[in-house]
């Protein structure tokens, strides 16, 4: 007990904030209601421990439509710089855009998440990066439900043509689901995508009857 | 803070009315409040009788239905692809939606909230009058479509028919019935009898509409019993009158009529109530001139500042076609006024690529179009077949004066496309070098056409003689025509070759009398009705005028007219060659208008048995007028 309240102290309000909204008390809201948002991170490289993230795009989905209006895209300022990736990602460090350091970035990111469910494209790797930064900084993992599309994508497929073992690119996806891939490499032309994805990935399984609520997209493996 | 997605939406917008017309960042702030809409094949974005959305549509990819009628009864009015608008009724008037947005294919739309873009159809009197302009289109069509053949009748197309210049008539009648205000109404029902109108105005002493009286009103309020017949009419009539001045335009008039619920607008002097009534609008009238109005669309065209736009106008064209053909008008005014529109189009974007070039050019030229466009014969959008002549510069200056040209072709057939006409497969336009000469050049290659003709050669000049001037130095295009029929000798072995080619097209109808169709390939299956009754029609029509040195006739069908006059004795062959292309042209351009392509290949299963009798009945002037060259040309001995 008296390690949560010394926990308590030390934690940033953004952060007492966020976790507040887990809640489990608090009313549940309506399918329709649900919000989700699709993000992205564009990152120095691969490494966890090494490496930071660059860029975060963000962009939700409320009641099976994309909200521009709702959306983040914050670029961070850098101590940690690999020459390599910038020819990926087109940001540089001290680059055009107006930057923020990575605490101002976690706690602009966990404002406009809120308790929505989190959707990105190998998943896994964002929000390991964004866990990572968020220890950094002395605070808890991220606490919302996460949704990976190349996961729900799998299970889009035909069984015929379902190879479980492999892993799509966001490049494969857009070109199977026929999405422009304008702004691929930024992040929030990437989350942008990757909403897009979504929302036809998730028209496709409801037609085909392998959900038949959202609480099922959990359940695909 | 940057927006990357709001900017790609931007990106997007831009290319269309009325976006184009905003600011930069004006459009940059709409843009993010977009909700993005993924919708697949036979999902609905909106249903007809439930309460509009507050936001309003635009296509990003894909189709979208516009549908009248609910459940099993679904008829389409309208489709909307890449970048058209849809569920405007938002911003115009905030009613339940009166059709169905359903998506046609798997389609992205982007919906924009009124809100948003309220203080811009305030401010800018452009976007207002597009938007007008769009919704009135819709609205149309949906009217067009439930009153066909109630109030839409034959009158009109006896109108048209008997003269093309009734359509440039405005639009509001001139002579209102009126009554005063102590009339009874057994006399103004007497009088909307003998007048056979269905409404009445009455005005006070000094000329001023105070109240209108419909038919509705004696049969919801007299004949219920509810009035006498004796009653004086102000006590039946409507004393809410809309009034405006002539100068109200049709789209103000329609959305007048609509907003109101009105049937009839009055016209007075002024526009107010205390003026002297000069007319009156009623909402059939309005149907019958709205949109069926060629000259509003050429001005229009005249108008127009961006080739998008001209795209949008050249959809309008081919609604005007399909009503055209529903009212069953004649063919050659179909295609005279179709051929004025189109003309007018090609011409717009020759000046708007001459602007965009920049540069004066610099000598004189002229642009022409051929084949069917040139024989003014092009109702539904083909290949583009067009050519450029200038005039001649010494040797020295000419690869700089042709590269002009071509820079100036180029613009025109990338426009031509971007409105709709496919690039021509053989390259037969004006930016191939080819078809981008000095006038000559141009001569020369005439003259060797018809002096050594070749295979190839035939087949050029019986595209490139139906040339049909449409912008520039019209005597240059004179200068052309002049040369072919000096070329044509009556004697002349190029008019036997020309015969020949006509002969040898393949024949309609088989042994059996039955209908060739195409044996293999993509249009297997289907007859092909240009290559198998026009061409010939076409073809035979050409070659009796360069033999008779008839300059300046380039209609299939005047043609034959002429022919009639000039051979007494052949006129019933001429007459029934005629007839046969005025039907073969409604065919063709029907089946297009169903099968959304050129017409040409028609699917014989979906022609009824009448159809396909009246079809092969087109057929027996076909055999005459082939006989009909054989033996002038004495062709036996050159095939």
């Amino acid at each position: 007990m008296q390690l949560w309240s010394k926990n308590n102290k030390n934690y940033p309000d953004f952060w007492k904030e966020y976790l507040s909204l887990f809640d489990k008390r608090k009313q549940k809201v309506s399918q329709k209601e649900i919000r989700f948002v699709a993000f992205d991170t564009e990152t120095t490289g691969f490494d966890f421990e090494e490496d930071r993230v660059l860029s975060i795009g963000a962009v939700a989905i409320k009641n099976n439509s994309i909200a521009v209006a709702d959306q983040l895209e914050v670029y961070l300022t850098q101590e940690v710089f690999n020459e390599d990736t910038v020819e990926i990602h087109g940001i540089r460090k001290n680059g055009e855009f107006t930057k923020v350091s990575e605490k101002e970035a976690l706690q602009l990111f966990l404002e406009y998440i809120r308790n929505a469910i989190l959707i990105a494209h190998h998943a896994g790797f964002d929000v390991q990066m964004i866990n990572k930064a968020l220890q950094r900084n002395g605070l808890g993992k991220l606490k919302n439900k996460i949704l990976d599309t190349s996961v729900l994508f799998k299970n889009s497929k035909h069984l015929v043509y379902r190879d479980p073992g492999r892993s799509y690119t966001l490049d494969e996806l857009c070109k199977d689901l026929k999405i422009s891939q304008s702004d691929r490499h930024t992040a929030s032309g990437d989350a942008f995508i990757t909403a897009l994805a979504f929302l036809k990935i998730v028209s496709k399984l409801n037609r085909d009857k392998k959900i038949q609520e959202i609480g099922d997209l959990f359940i695909l493996k | 803070m940057k927006n990357t997605i709001a900017e790609r939406i931007q990106d997007f917008l831009k290319q269309f009315p009325p976006f184009d017309i905003l600011k930069k960042e004006e459009l940059l702030s709409v843009s993010g409040q977009i909700r993005v809409l993924y919708v697949e094949k036979g999902d609905y974005i909106f249903k007809q009788d439930t309460s509009c959305h507050n936001e309003f549509y635009i296509v990003r990819e894909g189709a979208v239905g516009l549908y009248r009628g609910v459940d099993n009864d679904e008829s389409l009015v309208d489709v909307c692809d890449a970048g058209d608008l849809f569920g405007l009724r938002i911003i115009i008037i905030k009613k339940n939606y009166r059709m169905s947005a359903k998506a046609d294919e798997e389609s992205i739309v982007y919906a924009i909230p009124a809100k948003v873009f309220e203080p811009f159809i305030q401010e800018n009197k452009e976007v207002n009058r597009f938007l007008m302009e769009t919704f009135a289109a819709h609205a149309r069509n949906y009217y067009t479509e439930t009153e066909k053949g109630q109030r839409i009748d034959n009158t009109i197309s006896i109108e048209v028919a008997k003269d093309i210049s009734e359509l440039r008539s405005i639009s509001y009648r001139k002579k209102p019935v009126t009554c005063s205000l102590d009339d009874s109404v057994k006399d103004v029902a007497k009088k909307m009898t003998k007048k056979k109108v269905g409404y009445v105005v009455i005005v006070d002493q000094n000329k001023y509409p105070v109240g209108i009286i419909t038919d509705e009103d004696i049969r919801a309020k007299v004949a219920t019993g509810l009035f006498s017949l004796e009653s004086v009419v102000t006590k039946i009539m409507v004393s809410r009158v809309f009034t405006y001045s002539k100068k109200l335009t049709t789209v103000e008039a329609q959305i007048a009529l609509i907003k109101h619920g009105i049937s009839h607008l009055c016209i007075t002097k002024d526009g107010t109530r205390n003026s002297k009534l000069i007319g009156i609008l009623s909402e059939h009238d309005l149907l019958v001139s709205f949109g069926k109005n060629p000259s509003v669309l050429i001005k229009e065209i005249k108008r127009v500042k961006k080739i998008q736009r001209l795209r949008y106008i050249r959809k309008q064209v081919e609604k005007l076609l399909k009503s055209y053909l529903e009212q069953d008008i004649p063919t050659i005014h179909l295609l005279n006024i179709i051929s004025e529109i189109n003309e007018a189009l090609v011409a717009r974007i020759v000046e708007l690529s001459l602007k965009e070039i920049n540069s004066e050019p610099p000598i004189r030229f002229s642009f022409m179009v051929l084949g069917s466009q040139g024989r003014r014969e092009q109702l539904l959008l083909t290949d583009q077949d067009n050519a450029l002549v200038f005039e001649d510069v010494p040797e020295e200056k000419y690869e700089t004066a042709q590269n002009y040209f071509l820079e100036l072709a180029n613009k025109i057939t990338k426009g031509l496309h971007t409105i709709g006409y496919k690039y021509c497969p053989a390259e037969m336009m004006a930016s191939n070098p080819r078809w981008c000469m000095s006038v000559s050049k141009w001569e020369n290659q005439f003259k060797s056409w018809m002096t050594t003709p070749t295979e190839e050669g035939t087949l050029l000049s019986s595209i490139f003689f139906d040339f049909q001037y449409v912008y520039g130095d019209s005597l240059l295009v004179e200068k052309l025509a002049d040369v072919v029929f000096e070329g044509v000798n009556k004697s002349n072995r190029f008019l036997g070759l020309l015969g020949v080619s006509a002969l040898q097209k393949p024949s309609p109808l088989g042994f059996f009398k039955q209908f060739l169709v195409e044996q293999n390939g993509e249009h297997k299956d289907t007859f092909d009705i240009k290559t198998r009754a026009m061409m010939v029609l076409i073809d035979a029509a050409r070659i009796l005028t360069l033999y008779h040195n008839l300059k300046g006739v380039n209609s299939t069908l005047k043609r034959y007219e002429k022919l009639a006059e000039l051979e007494p004795k052949n006129a019933a062959v001429f007459d029934g060659c005629a007839k046969a292309f005025r039907v073969l042209v409604k065919f063709r351009t029907r089946q297009g208008l169903l099968q959304k392509d050129s017409g040409r290949f028609i699917k014989l299963n979906t022609l009824s048995k009448k159809d396909k009798l009246r079809l092969k009945r087109c057929f027996r002037p076909i055999r005459d007028i082939q006989e009909l060259l054989r033996v002038r040309f004495q062709l036996k001995s050159l095939m």
